[in-house]
């Protein structure tokens, strides 16, 4: 038997472990489910780390209702498929409100029904730990971040006050109100995530594979028309092009690449000679480098 | 957009995933001090090894002309310059983890800082790393930080040293320096018991030696920075290493099914070896090593897996399964050594919870031995840790331990220390040696024991710890519990808060440091009554939740029962049997709970007593009936 594990085995089964630590040390972990590719591989990791038991938490989707389509449709049915047990939370008053991406901006729109609505979440069920699909490889705020991320009461992270992380010894104590964000996947890349799920075989939403799409361009970026909610301005129309999604979200805030890798090899080849990082997509960490931290502070997963 | 090209870019594809099913991973720490060049350096390896998008470039390419210290060029070291905080400061305060790889391995490194104050820190990226770089600058030479980055490396475990010897453009490319400085390196790190130390001469700046060899130095025919690390052998100890798997979880389906989840420390195990429960000694053999993906006939460190025994054994979270021919230590005394990260100095003689990789139970420093000064090595006396300090100290835990020294197994040798108030990770731990075997003191080995001395009184022992404001009823309502008690033939005791402090206690006053004393030597005469076999009945203001729970972890599970005994505020004030609450409405005492000091209701009281509007002896019947329910009275 080889000593040294694989890389792909050394960060699987070190994910495998943070699961079952939270799941040994809390009472009411949940894992925030978000239908992207991180999390088919947080999920695949967290069904391997029980076996053959179910995982022991439930899993949550707060649903902006600005998800693709095609997203939704992809969350049910793996619920489904997995049998696990599946939470759908939507922030009601942002709803009445009418809180949109495309009148309210991006910031109001992601503050409203994606931080503060997660918060919603984790108070109404009272969820002591919650698992996320952040990577530290995503953004430079993130490279700091612990796996145990330990939070406030208002749910805000404070970069000077986190616990020191030593060895695989986690100190999962937390006081009442306060909670703890887990990132089992804290120290995968995202050519590892691709990887994996190569090799795993993993589900992933149809959308990161190239096909023609109904795309508008907006902002310097590629958006797809999901549904009739998107009004075009003057002078835009929407063009059928082949075009895949890096990383996927509220369609409004997505940038779609052109593209004609349709299977996972061909993405994998792609990624391997790609010049621009995942985030680029993001309409979200556009605006100054220190943003992500601040929405971070404010609870931003 | 560039698409792959099918035909030969599939074959390209095809091997690049087979070379990447062989790649191995590399955690390693980069340590020097401020201004060393560790961020350039870490830059230049991200940038070299092309980990760097374009779009992240051209980021770095505004902020560097917004931060940079390097004028017109582009600065690498903002690339890892991660929060705003810091980069007013012009510094880095935190751990960072950066990711690259090549074809041969993927590489984690640990950015840590060279601020003197941040030695917690450095430990922090230490304690997962397999490899240190030691940043040293041409110009400078070997600092007192040096050592004491080296020693921390040297003490976390790290067997692998290299030293890069930074900035060697600004002393001309000189070997003269290079060699003076290798050398002096090699004197002070002798005895710390390195497998290999490689010194490198190098301009992360210029790139000179870290990806590729320098055309300045000639003289120069060891390795590159990047060539040695994708090629040092590391690990490589844990084929020999004894079987280690500490359980996390008790996996459980069905009736079926009972496994025991964890990650293997070290060591291997096959179907059909004979394992052995590390602290209770009871044997069986692997029956099956269960994963998603199938059955294993073996596996090795590293591997998170489930394990079936053939027996039905008892093995909970917190054990270890163990090669039969090679245990671990069992004990509950140990000798380690201490870094200390709180600003809250570590006296003798404080409780602490005590966390190894999968187990957890109360500790309390009984010595500190010495101090070790960091910078020349040297044991000094000391009464006290301060932050970043280290100490060799002793240790007495509630329970056995199950443990392997640190340099023998740095999974299993490891600790971390706990407060019970704030939750705040306060310290690290590295085992050096057992103290006294558990199974010698063994509590089991007593003829006369809990067991024995509650069945001789026909009763279950337990603490009835009473919490409540002042004058909320608590001694009305145990003395009348008690009473009761006495008639139906229990055996009992009253501990008292008032009573204990001036017999007991009357050495101690009301600081943080004194209530949690107090809070202790209370819970420790209890646990006594409990050991005796008596219902101790305890009345105790006791305010903070954190207190209560550290008497609840003292006892074993259903042996404390928290009663709250819960009185409005106002109702308190009114009763005022004693007359305090007047005064201290008046300013005249200070600190009262209630008044101007908080008291925080249990969460889940195991007893939960309204007191309002009711009669003494209504609350003394609900009470009884709770407590009949939990079989305290028959
Ligand atoms: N000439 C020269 N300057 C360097 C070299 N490495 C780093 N520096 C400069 O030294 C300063 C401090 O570097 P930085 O990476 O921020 O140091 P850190 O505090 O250790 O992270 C910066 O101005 C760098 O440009 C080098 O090899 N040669």
């Amino acid at each position: 038997m080889s000593q040294n594990l694989s890389h792909l085995k050394h960060l699987e089964a070190e994910a495998i472990h943070i699961f079952r630590e939270v799941a040994a040390s809390f009472e009411k972990p949940v894992m925030l489910y978000s239908i992207g590719k991180d999390s088919s591989v947080l999920l695949h990791l967290a069904m391997k780390a029980f076996y053959p038991a179910k995982p022991p938490f439930p899993f949550l989707h707060v649903d902006t209702t600005w998800k693709f389509q095609e997203m939704v449709k992809f969350r049910d049915e793996t619920a489904k498929r997995l049998g696990i047990d599946l939470i759908v939370h939507i922030n009601q008053e942002g709803v009445d409100q009418g809180i949109n991406p495309f009148d309210h901006g991006s910031n109001t729109h992601t503050h409203i029904m994606k931080t503060t609505s997660l918060r919603q979440a984790l108070d109404k069920y009272g969820f002591d730990a919650a698992f996320g699909g952040a990577r530290r490889d995503e953004e430079k705020s993130r490279a700091k971040e612990r796996i145990f991320s330990f939070r406030d009461a208002q749910h805000g992270w404070d970069p000077k006050n986190q616990r020191p992380e030593m060895w695989k010894i986690f100190n999962t104590r937390v006081s009442k109100g306060e909670s703890i964000r887990v990132f089992p996947i804290s120290n995968w890349t995202e050519l590892d995530i691709w990887q994996y799920i190569l090799l795993e075989e993993i589900p992933i939403v149809p959308l990161y594979f190239a096909k023609k799409r109904p795309v508008v361009e907006r902002d310097g970026m590629l958006i797809m028309k999901d549904d009739e909610r998107m009004v075009l301005k003057p002078g835009e129309a929407t063009t059928d092009q082949m075009v895949r999604f890096r990383t996927l979200g509220c369609y409004p805030l997505t940038g779609a690449i052109e593209s004609d890798a349709n299977t996972l090899e061909a993405i994998v080849s792609e990624m391997l000679i790609a010049r621009t990082s995942e985030r680029q997509g993001r309409l979200i960490d556009r605006d100054e480098a220190g943003s992500m931290e601040k929405k971070k502070r404010e609870g931003y997963f | 957009m560039n698409t792959p090209d099918t035909g030969a870019s599939a074959e390209a594809l095809n091997a690049f995933l087979a070379e990447q099913e062989q790649k191995t991973m590399l955690r390693f720490l980069t340590c020097g001090s401020v201004d060393d060049g560790k961020s350039t350096l870490i830059g230049r390896l991200l940038y070299d090894t092309k980990l760097i998008y374009e779009d992240q470039l051209a980021a770095l390419e505004n902020e560097s002309k917004k931060w940079g210290t390097v004028g017109e060029d582009i600065d690498l070291a903002l690339l890892v310059d991660g929060l705003e905080a810091e980069r007013e400061q012009g510094i880095t305060i935190d751990v960072a983890y950066r990711f690259f790889s090549t074809s041969r391995r993927k590489f984690i490194v640990a950015d840590t800082p060279g601020h003197e104050q941040y030695t917690r820190n450095m430990a922090t990226g230490a304690s997962t790393a397999d490899l240190a770089v030691v940043l040293v600058d041409a110009r400078k030479g070997v600092l007192t930080q040096t050592r004491r980055h080296t020693f921390i490396a040297s003490l976390l475990g790290i067997r692998h040293i290299i030293v890069a010897i930074n900035k060697i453009d600004l002393v001309g490319y000189d070997m003269a320096v290079f060699n003076k400085i290798s050398d002096e390196f090699l004197e002070l790190s002798a005895e710390m018991g390195f497998e290999s130390i490689t010194p490198i001469p190098l301009s992360a700046r210029y790139g000179d030696n870290v990806t590729a060899p320098s055309p300045n130095m000639d003289w120069y025919n060891g390795p590159t920075l990047l060539g040695h690390l994708e090629t040092v052998e590391f690990e490589a100890d844990s084929a020999e290493a004894p079987f280690r798997f500490p359980v996390q979880y008790v996996v459980r389906p069905d009736l079926n099914f009972r496994g025991f989840a964890g990650t293997v420390a070290s060591g291997t195990v096959s179907v059909g070896d004979q394992v052995v429960v590390a602290k209770s000694g009871k044997q069986s053999r692997v029956k099956r090593i269960s994963t998603m993906d199938g059955d294993l006939s073996s596996t090795s460190q590293g591997n998170a897996i489930t394990l079936v025994l053939e027996d039905e054994i008892e093995v909970s979270r917190g054990n270890m399964l163990v090669n039969a021919e090679d245990r671990p230590e069992v004990a509950d005394q140990f000798a380690a050594n201490l870094v200390w990260f709180s600003e809250d100095a570590m006296l003798p003689g404080r409780q602490f919870i005590l966390r190894t990789e999968t187990d957890q139970t109360s500790v309390s420093v009984t010595d500190l031995r010495y101090q070790i000064d960091v910078n020349n090595f040297a044991h000094e006396a000391a009464k006290s840790l301060e932050l970043n300090e280290v100490g060799y100290c002793h240790f007495s835990t509630q329970s056995p331990l199950a443990f392997d020294p640190y340099a023998a197994n740095r999974a299993t040798g490891a600790f971390i220390l706990i407060d019970r108030l704030t939750n705040a990770t306060v310290g690290a731990g590295m085992i050096v040696h057992a103290l006294r075997r558990a199974s010698n003191v063994h509590r089991q080995a007593l003829d006369v024991d809990k067991a024995t001395r509650s069945a001789q009184k026909g009763q279950k022992p337990v603490v009835l710890w009473f919490t409540g404001l002042s004058g909320s009823g608590k001694s009305t309502i145990a003395n009348l519990l008690e009473k009761k008690l006495l008639t139906s033939g229990h055996h009992s005791t009253i501990l008292d808060g008032d009573n204990v402090r001036h017999g007991l206690n009357r050495d101690l006053g009301f600081t943080d440091e004194d209530r949690v004393e107090n809070i202790r030597r209370v819970g420790e005469v209890s646990k006594l009554m409990v050991e005796a076999g008596l219902i101790a009945l305890v009345s105790f203001i006791s305010p903070f939740r954190a207190e209560r729970q550290l008497v609840r972890d003292m006892l074993e599970d259903g042996e404390f029962l928290e009663i709250f005994v819960d009185t409005p505020f106002e109702d308190c004030v009114k009763r005022d049997p004693k007359g305090l609450y007047a005064k201290a409405l008046r300013g005249e005492i200070k600190n009262f709970t209630g008044v101007d000091s908080p008291y925080e209701p249990p969460k889940n009281p195991d007893i939960h007593l309204h007191t309002s509007g009711k009669e003494p002896e209504e609350i003394l019947e609900a009470l009884e009936t709770a407590l009949r329910s939990r079989g305290v009275l028959s």
